[in-house]
């Protein structure tokens, strides 16, 4: 427990007693007393630091547990003022009026489908892209990354209206279509894999082509499975980018069988506005994938976010 | 000699063929779902249209009714406050949350796992269990205030209240994504710097001000631009809490655009304000890029 402070102590100590020796002899007595002062003010700050921390940490998590406790909460419980804590008797059956009442199970089905379909062909379409712009030579590469990586700036709000209008075009709305295609598409996870390509050593690629594999065979017996651990961080993030998407299926879905677990519930908490016990129970089932992703990958989602940052 | 010929030549194809193979799939989705649309964007302002009939050809006449469209300036007004408050907090807090856990104490990562929780959550999800807090009635945030002797408040059904609450669910949600970005930015000044500075006699504040915040520049604008366009589009908080109401107090554009678009199928003035956001975005991203530039040299 106490290592990381004491470690940082001993070097603080170390440094301060070895260079204001050299420089100036006289002041040996002043270290001492300085360093007791700085211990002093170094517990305190340690005291502030935590006291901040916890008083934060509990602002983020009492909404959670909130929404926990109001989804066993009875109807008329939940809306008590004051306010219960714990629920007097966990209404369970909230959940199973969620599922009865609204089709809560297809919802689901809908956001797994196409958060698992857009993941799985956006990251095969993304790594083809960003193999051939790191490591395939043709005319017109450089010119090809450039007009990519400015559909970066594009933001979501100008596409909405058009990007509606061509897949209504194509009769797409209120399919899986509609939900799926345009999702595929986002310069960022070309950027950040042709990065990681950049990256790999030529060698293994060249031992490969060497035995007279093709550019395509290079690519899936040697790039590809190399890549593993930057498409793991890539799958984590889309999916969930894309099970928590609400905008987008909100315009181009209409019928109650289309719809997708976000706008599910939030469709539902307009319809019963003051039913919180349902409301968060729905809410629950929607936030537990994600918050699974996290206890089980978080690192792959923290990596990830590094990731963005770097560009 | 001809096969050989044959094999050479197409050897050398090989590679670019695959390269534009590989680019394709993507390229062509760039293309129809966020280049085209660009320009078909601008096209559609500059017609009436309901979506339904034929489009009719009104040129600009969409964008001179939006410099006469109160609302349009009220929803611009409303969005550049929420902007104006949400990218100095977020900036702020995360950037605290960043120094706090990045300090070599124990159980750190314990609060940063904490910290972060809220960015796996759509916003759709943090947005109900927030308004189930600010609930007039029933909500948590009223008991807790009343502990303190402050009458029940109507929060999200306040014209002057309803907007601070988006912030702070707004802040709530994104500071651990920002938080991880100050950090991995914080991880890469040297330590030595630190321990130069300490040996010269410098305090925790003129090691902050002199050291941390001008190595963390281009994180520090990494994070303002990210935010910043973010918030000038913010859209799901708001409509799933107040659908820009009370009163229009939090109609911001992306939400005025929507209604206009898809609620009374004005496609066409709808884009007119799409286009002009866009316009603004695009502005104030080449703007911080600019500065970053000249603070540089």
């Amino acid at each position: 427990m106490k290592k990381p402070a004491d470690m940082s102590k001993t070097t603080g100590e170390t440094s301060r007693q070895l260079v204001p020796d050299r420089i100036d002899p006289t002041k040996t007595a002043a270290p001492s007393q300085a360093k007791k002062r700085r211990d002093r003010k170094f517990k305190l700050s340690h005291l502030v630091s935590y006291a901040i921390c916890a008083v934060v940490a509990l602002i983020t998590v009492t909404p959670f547990v909130w929404m926990a406790l109001g989804s066993l909460k009875n109807a008329t419980e939940v809306v008590e003022y004051p306010p219960t804590f714990f629920p007097r008797e966990f209404a369970w059956n909230n959940y199973a009026e969620v599922f009865t009442s609204v089709p809560f199970l297809r919802y689901i089905f809908n956001s797994f489908l196409v958060a698992s379909t857009v993941t799985l062909i956006a990251l095969l379409f993304h790594s083809m892209a960003a193999y051939s712009l790191a490591r395939l030579r043709y005319p017109g590469r450089r010119i090809l990354f450039v007009v990519i990586i400015a559909t970066l700036m594009i933001p979501v709000s100008i596409t909405l209206i058009p990007t509606f209008i061509i897949v209504r075009s194509l009769g797409w709305l209120d399919t899986y279509w509609a939900l799926i295609v345009p999702a595929l598409f986002n310069a960022f996870g070309i950027f950040l894999l042709r990065q990681f390509y950049l990256g790999l050593p030529l060698e293994l690629e060249e031992a490969a082509k060497l035995d007279g594999a093709s550019p395509a065979g290079v690519f899936l017996h040697v790039a590809l499975p190399l890549s593993r651990p930057i498409l793991a961080t890539l799958a984590v993030f889309f999916w969930l980018a894309n099970w928590n998407n609400y905008l987008w299926p909100l315009i181009v879905t209409q019928s109650p069988d289309m719809r997708v677990i976000q706008l599910g519930i939030a469709s539902f908490a307009g319809e019963h506005s003051t039913q919180w016990q349902l409301i968060m129970a729905g809410s629950t089932v929607a936030a537990i994938p994600g918050l699974i992703l996290y206890v089980f990958l978080q690192n792959y989602l923290i990596e990830g976010i590094k990731l963005t940052g770097l560009k | 000699m001809n096969a050989s010929g044959r094999t050479r030549f197409s050897a050398r194809h090989v590679e670019p063929i695959t390269g534009y193979l590989f680019l394709l799939p993507d390229f062509l989705g760039l293309l129809a779902f966020l280049i085209i649309p660009i320009a078909y964007a601008f096209f559609i302002s500059l017609h009436d249209w309901n979506g339904l009939s034929s489009m009719r050809w009104n040129g600009l006449d969409n964008y001179a009714k939006l410099f006469s469209d109160a609302q349009f300036w009220d929803s611009l007004k409303i969005t550049a406050t929420y902007t104006l408050i949400y990218v100095p907090v977020v900036y702020t807090v995360s950037l605290g949350l960043a120094l706090l856990v990045n300090q070599r104490l124990p159980s750190t990562r314990f609060f940063r796992t904490i910290f972060f929780v809220p960015v796996v959550l759509s916003l759709v999800v943090s947005s109900l269990m927030w308004k189930y807090i600010f609930d007039e009635r029933a909500g948590l945030l009223n008991f807790l205030v009343g502990l303190i002797g402050i009458q029940p408040q109507p929060w999200l059904g306040s014209v002057e209240l309803a907007l601070p609450s988006i912030i702070i669910v707004s802040v709530w949600i994104q500071m651990g994504y920002f938080m991880v970005i100050f950090i991995a930015g914080l991880q890469d000044i040297p330590r030595e710097y630190y321990e130069a500075a300490r040996i010269d006699g410098a305090n925790r504040w003129q090691m902050f001000l002199r050291i941390t915040l001008p190595l963390l520049k281009p994180t520090s604008l990494f994070v303002i631009v990210i935010s910043l366009i973010g918030s000038f589009q913010v859209f799901d908080q708001v409509w799933v809490m107040t659908k820009g109401g009370p009163a229009r107090a939090t109609q911001v554009t992306a939400v005025y655009i929507y209604q206009q678009a898809f609620q009374y199928l004005n496609l066409g003035y709808g884009s007119a304000v799409a286009f002009v956001l866009f316009i603004v975005i695009l502005g104030f991203s080449l703007l911080q890029f600019r500065l970053l530039r000249t603070t540089h040299s």
